[in-house]
């Protein structure tokens, strides 16, 4: 028994772990359960990879020791800090930015783990390949993520960039990535490496500069998974199954996610991948034009709308976290279900910037989970509806994604919340929504738009509901 | 063998156990039949109608020492002396309340079948009178309380105006609370209802109601089919939520029975809590009612100005077709009791239904038989919705054409798919085996390792609930920080280059690790289920 055989053994466990920990986030009732299996199997992991590191330093091992300790110490101030201290609203920047650290340290275990085994003269090609293809997909995750997460916290505009022959560009980045990479293995020194690393970090950057910011929670999930074929790239090259198996683990589940998100927007992966939104149709200004009269109504009307409403679907949007209406959103809910009215969400899977956010937002109102409902779930009911909130939602609830053939987001499944009764629409402006597409919805007969900060008309409809 | 049906002596009783219809059916069996002068007449069938069918009339005295008597009410003293000794009584005896008629009919030498006594067993269900009566019972407490109640149950809009939907609320989800739940909603009312037993909900469902949901107040059934008592805890719960659900309604239907007994379901202060002019209509009232103010077989009017209906009689007030039921109920029975259908009687009491029944033989007392356990999963008797058989078989045939349809359409363009897809694995396999058998072995078992981890993520994942995406995302970003692992082993490196980079890689992965599991953490349990009795 060798601490590396230990190490080994401990860390079939703590794949196992992983598993079971992803396997009990597939539904509310069992996630605390996974996210406690998650820590622990990290916690066994990094136990035995410090008794590893100490047991194989080439340093006096309190010098390793104290390093290692530092680190951790750094990672766990910063890491708990930023935790605690993030918004809900914020989420998707955290994740993005969380992603870009895996990217940064994938691509500096490569470059370390190349310094190492040609230091000690043990250059074999599969080696030189598995490094080379590890920097490169963690350069690519690392600026992919840090633009996602300048365009998610807006401090950068998140309109797609359109570079001329942007599918060219990606392409020859790959074809000289290719051509560096024979060099790499023809003749191993850090210089084709590094020239790969720019191309691979201009790669990344333009690839998610160009997508448009209502692509963005397929371009977070992809990124996840990105992060995760990086991590298992470090494993071949480390010749590390724990890390191969949790990177594969997190590659493939953040393929799906971002494969359902597709689907939820009738886009294909690839599309998404390679172009902004609605630039290659380049019909917009078609369907952008006047068309019609929208009528305008106030708090008060609502309150009375609401009062004398029996069902009542609530659809929010980006715009809702935005305003961070959540709050007055479950008060106003908790008020109308007090007075016996059916309230229930109808959340649409691409709404928000990232996958099941709306989710997280009313969670964290204390929205019971139960009457929060896909999609698909809700749309049936909606012809009996009396009412519907559209609160900050603009693309999801865009009837042009049936009618109109030419439309950007034509085919993209929405929510019929024009079949309700009456519908309220909560919006700022007239603008437009992410897309860019003007919204039929607003000049419907049996829509009423209510301007204006969305927290504070919630609150004001609350008020008027109480009083009345 | 002689089948002797009595004209019913119970003060108001209008049913008959056995009518035209079945009455040839029993004679189908190989049965002489008897009926009493008058016997059908409030249930309106007449005497000719009984002879036309091929049964005699005569007096009670005649009836009543056939050599099998099938009745719907318990025998009166002065007609259990009219009985022979030998003879077969079926009839409603209630054994578990009146546990001296069957001590006296076992004294008089008289084999005696319960019809409330019926196992609820599967094979069961078409001889269960009480699932009848209680099917009855709840389709006309509907209708009771509609006449009672000042509106409409549907909602309508009109050039006058608009009226909401009556809200009614239903108490029990057993026979008679679903057939209360079907007819209410069939007149257009909104109705939602409530059952101790959390299975009931898909059925209320099932009939168009709402069921209501309140965890902490429901519980399992027993082996045989009917609800246990509940802790006084879960009681106290469940008295909430009828009060809550009661004052919201403008008709109540109670339907709980458990084993003949009425458990309070609605307290006098819930029913103060109801609007005036709304209904409360209980069916458990012959056991002394689920409601505090119920008055066995009368009409209440609180102070607070809610009606509460008492009627014991439900099911009689629908003579014609209950009777029509009930006697089918009876056939079924004598079809198992006459097995040679030759008129004879054969008792078989190694058959678990008719041993159940049976309460006493031979001047010995039966009850209570041994249990019966449920074979499959409940539903107690009689609880499937009655689906139209031509409107069924239509809407089967009109789905199976439309999807005949689209399915030619689209298996072209699949198969077509399906190819190229072929085609492409195919291509992508014999590229990958190519490397792979010129790479190292260790590397061979690591991409093998790596295949499988990526199998198990795909089907790890692919059933994620939607709203938890983004926890989920958290938490995998977390679990993707163990690049650390890599990063610590190469801390030890004696480059000070290698460590430099080493601690900076492991630095970003640890905040990683640290901040995904907490965050993912704090979004998880802010997902919290609504505990109170909620519409699903």
């Amino acid at each position: 028994m060798t601490p590396t055989s230990v190490a080994q053994a401990v860390y079939v466990l703590a794949a196992l772990l992983f598993v079971l920990s992803l396997a009990g986030l597939s539904r509310q009732e069992t996630a605390r359960r996974g996210n406690l299996a998650g820590a622990a199997g990290m916690t066994l992991a990094l136990g035995a990879t410090i008794v590893l590191a100490l047991d194989t330093s080439r340093r006096p091992v309190l010098v390793t020791a104290l390093l290692v300790a530092c680190v951790l110490l750094v990672g766990a101030v910063v890491g708990t800090w930023r935790a605690r201290r993030v918004e809900m609203t914020q989420m998707p920047e955290l994740i993005a930015i969380l992603h870009s650290f895996v990217g940064l340290a994938a691509v500096l275990v490569g470059y370390n783990s190349y310094l190492t085994a040609h230091a000690a003269g043990a250059d074999d090609a599969a080696h030189l390949v598995e490094v080379y293809l590890g920097v490169l997909v963690g350069a690519v995750t690392f600026t992919g993520s840090v633009v996602a997460y300048l365009k998610l916290s807006g401090r950068t505009r998140s309109a797609p960039l359109q570079l001329p022959g942007r599918n060219l560009l990606n392409l020859a980045a790959l074809v000289v990535s290719v051509g560096l990479l024979v060099w790499f293995v023809a003749a191993p020194s850090v210089l084709p490496l590094v020239l790969m690393t720019v191309v691979a970090l201009a790669l990344g950057w333009h690839l998610v500069a160009s997508i448009g910011g209502g692509d963005m929670p397929v371009v977070v999930s992809m990124l996840n998974s990105y992060s995760g074929w990086a991590a298992a790239a470090a494993g071949f090259m480390l010749s590390n199954d724990l890390l191969i198996v949790t990177g594969a683990l997190v590659g493939s589940s953040g393929a799906i996610l971002s494969y359902i998100m597709c689907r939820a927007m009738n886009r294909s992966f690839v599309s998404v991948i390679l172009g902004g939104f609605g630039t290659e149709e380049g019909t917009v200004s078609s369907s952008a034009g006047e068309q019609g009269e929208h009528r305008e109504t106030h708090a008060d009307e609502v309150a009375r709308l609401l009062g004398d409403a029996r069902s009542v679907v609530i659809t929010p949007g980006y715009g809702m976290a935005v305003a961070k209406a959540q709050y007055p959103v479950a008060e106003l809910v908790e008020l109308l279900r007090s007075r016996g009215v059916d309230v229930r969400f109808g959340v649409h899977p691409v709404a928000g910037r990232l996958p099941g956010h709306m989710n997280v937002l009313l969670a964290e109102a204390r929205v019971p989970y139960d009457i929060v409902f896909e999609m698909d779930e809700v749309n049936d009911r909606l012809p009996a509806t009396d009412v519907v909130l559209v609160i900050g939602a603009n693309d999801t609830v865009n009837p042009a994604a049936l009618d109109d053939p030419r439309s950007p987001i034509a085919g993209m499944p929405v929510l019929h919340v024009w079949e309700a009764g009456e519908v309220v629409v909560f919006k700022r402006s007239m603008a437009t929504g992410y897309a860019g597409v003007q919204n039929p919805l607003f000049f419907r007969e049996n829509t009423a738009m209510l301007f204006g900060d969305a927290k504070e008309q919630v609150e004001g409809i609350v008020a008027h509901l109480r009083v009345g | 063998m002689r089948i002797g049906v009595p004209r019913e002596v119970t003060d108001g009783e209008r049913l008959v156990a056995a009518t035209p219809r079945t009455v040839e059916r029993l004679v189908g069996l190989g049965y002489e039949v008897v009926v009493e002068h008058d016997a059908g007449t409030r249930a309106t069938f007449d005497d000719a109608a009984y002879a036309q069918a091929g049964a005699t009339t005569a007096d009670a005295a005649t009836v009543w020492s056939a050599d099998v008597v099938v009745a719907v009410n318990a025998p009166t003293d002065a007609q259990v002396a009219l009985l022979r000794p030998g003879a077969t009584l079926v009839a409603m005896l209630y054994p578990g309340s009146r546990p001296e008629l069957v001590e006296r009919l076992a004294a008089v030498g008289v084999t005696a079948l319960a019809l409330d006594a019926v196992p609820r067993i599967s094979r069961a269900q078409a001889l269960d009178v009480l699932s009848t009566l209680s099917n009855v019972a709840g389709y006309r407490a509907v209708v009771e309380a509609a006449q009672e109640y000042g509106g409409m149950f549907a909602g309508q809009v009109t050039a006058a105006g608009k009226t909401p939907p009556a809200k009614v609320f239903v108490i029990g989800g057993g026979v008679a609370g679903l057939a209360a739940v079907g007819t209410a909603s069939s007149l257009g009312a909104q109705v939602r209802a409530f059952d101790v037993r959390s299975e009931a909900a898909e059925q209320i469902e099932s009939l168009g109601g709402v069921a209501v949901v309140a965890p902490e107040a429901q519980q399992q059934m027993n082996a045989d089919g009917y609800a246990r008592p509940l802790t006084p805890e879960q009681e106290r719960h469940a008295l909430d939520v009828y009060a809550r659900e009661a004052a919201d309604a403008d008709v109540v239907v109670t339907t709980a029975l458990v084993r003949g007994r009425a458990p309070r379901t609605l307290t006098a202060e819930a029913v103060a809590g109801m609007r005036p002019g709304s209904v409360v209509v209980d069916l458990a009232a012959s056991g002394g009612g689920n409601c505090e103010l119920t008055v066995p077989g009368e009409r209440v009017v609180t102070e607070g100005g809610v009606v509460v209906l008492g009627w014991t009689d439900l099911a009689g007030r629908l003579p014609q077709h209950t009777s029509q039921l009930l006697g089918t109920n009876v056939v079924h029975l004598l079809e198992l009791l006459t097995p040679g259908k030759d008129g004879t009687v054969v008792l078989d009491l190694d058959d678990p239904v008719q041993r159940g029944m049976t309460v006493a033989r031979e001047g010995e007392v039966l009850w209570p038989p041994p249990p019966v356990a449920v074979s499959a999963a409940p539903p107690p008797g009689g609880a499937e919705p009655p689906e139209d058989p031509a409107a069924a078989a239509a809407r089967r045939a009109a789905e199976a054409e439309h999807a005949a349809a689209a399915e030619a359409t689209a298996a072209e363009q699949r198969a077509l798919r399906g190819r190229r897809r072929l085609v492409g694995a195919a291509l992508a396999a014999v590229l990958v085996t190519l490397a792979l058998s010129f790479a190292p072995p260790s590397l061979v078992g690591h991409v093998t390792v790596f295949a499988l981890a990526v199998v198990v993520g795909y089907y790890v994942i692919s059933n994620v609930t939607h709203s938890l995406h983004t926890p989920l995302m958290a938490q995998t970003n977390a679990i993707s920080g163990i690049i650390l692992v890599g990063a610590l082993l190469q801390i030890g490196s004696d480059d000070w280059l290698v460590t430099t980079l080493a601690c900076v890689a492991a630095t970003v992965a640890s905040i990683n690790i640290f901040g995904g599991f907490l965050v993912a953490n704090r979004m998880i349990r802010m997902f919290r289920r609504d505990t109170a009795g909620v519409a699903r």
